[in-house]
């Protein structure tokens, strides 16, 4: 069935598709609309599952891990300061391997007080050990849900589905809701090995001796290095029962191109618009977005940028002291690679500025006229 | 009370055997932390009117009721004194362990 829903609603139908059993939010603008609905499928009976209403972001986190434990399917959805708040149980998740699938929409971090888009609040946890996925377009937020609960509870790591704040979140688009039955049939319900049972008592996350702790890092790490292949696995799976591939990233006339952009969220699709255009003026472009931050899609990235001649990575948010946080993370995945591919690094629609097909005309226009970047950042739209 | 006797350090021989998550492995069972104790409850059954007050508030869960009187396991009991703060009776007495 087709609707016209905004991005927000798509997360709480994807939570509502994959049978989140437990859900415990703590509305923050602009993610409230997810809690609201969530909120009311809950109280009219359409979705099976035990609203928790809390007093902070913390305890969100706090009451879906205990129900994780306890073998229930999890879902909650936060924003930028809500997301800083719960850092403390995003290691908590990870560490004690329960699979919570949450929603973060993209907003900036304040102060200056922010409600706009962009990916500090996410790209700060992400040594938290959580998978990350950027998403796109409604439809796109919507399908990586329920993916995200299917390739979480394979590995016991939690999923973070992230959509930018606005341009996604409160933008309405036409999406494909799924059959229930069809995505009971791709994703079957929660039955960890070991939860938190009065038949057989555990004391969880509790104190662990050097002898132990390296171990249990070792294995989280090695379970990560599963995901890429698993997402595309499931992924596939996913097309051919609903029509829509969800992989690691989105290539648009990457192959023949001599300038690839890499870009992320919501601004991929408007990069794929500047693409069309630019090579419309004669000039071979492609875009290359990222969806899944972590783990990192080294390999893939390694092959889709052979064959060009320069890349642009360009980041809705900065590492201070460093660079924009994609940047970082492409160029550590040619180095060694790429025999000195030029690499420019643009950070432009810092706290919601918007990012505009040309927004990346500028940023082609730069990276043509030059061998290789003369800055460390190329800053776009800085109006000083 | 039951006990498991002989319990020993927990190895894992591979990654299978390792468990997926922090959880408790049953280390208690020889990690007896009743060794950490400096002083020692001692009860004095002939003023206790076994009210279960101290066996409902041990954290350790180290007091057990045993034919209707409170008994002491000293192998997890850490000494912390809370059995003798809430005995209505003030039975319970705290002893400075000989070492």
């Amino acid at each position: 069935m087709k609707k016209v829903i905004m991005g927000n609603h798509a997360l709480s139908y994807g939570a509502k598709l994959g049978r989140a059993q437990v859900i415990a939010a703590y509305p923050i603008t602009p993610q409230t609309q997810v809690v609201e609905l969530l909120s009311e499928m809950c109280a009219d009976k359409s979705l099976d599952a035990m609203f928790i209403k809390v007093e902070s972001e913390h305890s969100a986190m706090a009451a879906c891990l205990g129900a994780s434990l306890a073998g229930a399917r999890t879902f909650t959805a936060t924003s930028a300061q809500g997301l800083a708040l719960m850092h403390e149980l995003l290691h908590w998740a990870s560490g004690g391997r329960l699979p919570v699938v949450m929603g973060n929409i993209n907003r900036a971090m304040a102060p200056g007080w922010s409600i706009w888009s962009d990916q500090n609040d996410s790209l700060s946890q992400r040594d938290t050990g959580w998978m990350q996925f950027y998403c796109s377009s409604n439809q796109e937020v919507l399908d990586t849900v329920i993916q995200a609960f299917k390739v979480s509870e394979k590995l016991l790591i939690p999923s973070m589905v992230i959509l930018d704040a606005f341009t996604l979140s409160h933008t309405y688009e036409v999406v494909d809701i799924p059959d229930q039955k069809k995505v009971d049939e791709y994703l079957p319900p929660f039955n960890p090995s070991i939860k938190l049972t009065p038949e057989e008592p555990h004391a969880f996350g509790g104190l662990t001796s050097p002898e132990h702790y390296f171990e249990l890092r070792y294995k989280l790490q090695k379970e990560m290095e599963k995901a890429p292949a698993l997402i595309e696995k499931t992924g596939k799976e996913y097309e051919k029962m609903f029509g829509r591939y969800l992989g690691l990233v989105e290539k648009h006339r990457c192959d023949d191109a001599d300038l690839i952009l890499i870009t992320s969220g919501a601004m991929g699709s408007t990069a794929r618009i500047a693409v069309d255009e630019l090579r419309k003026e004669g000039i071979k472009a492609g875009n290359l977005r990222i969806k899944v931050f972590r783990p990192f899609p080294f390999e893939i990235i390694r092959n889709a940028v052979k064959g060009a001649k320069k890349i642009a990575v360009v980041d809705r948010n900065i590492s201070y002291g460093h660079h924009g946080m994609f940047f970082e993370e492409v160029k550590s995945a040619l180095y060694g690679y790429s025999d000195g591919l030029p690499v420019f690094g643009f950070i432009t629609g810092l706290g919601g500025r918007d990012i505009t097909p040309s927004t990346f005309k500028e940023i082609t226009q730069y990276t043509l006229e030059r061998d290789k970047p003369k800055e460390e950042i190329i800053w776009i739209g800085v109006k000083l | 009370m039951k006990k498991k006797k002989g319990a020993q350090k927990i190895v894992f021989k591979s990654e299978k055997d390792f468990p997926l998550m922090p959880m408790s492995v049953g280390s208690m069972l020889f990690n007896k932390t009743g060794a950490w104790r400096n002083i020692k409850p001692v009860i004095n059954l002939e003023k206790c009117i076994q009210c279960g007050i101290c066996w409902k508030f041990c954290p350790d869960v180290a007091i057990f009721i045993e034919k209707e009187w409170p008994v002491i396991d000293y192998e997890y009991c850490k000494g912390c004194g809370l059995c003798a703060e809430e005995c209505p009776t003030k039975c319970i007495a705290m002893v400075e362990e000989e070492k």
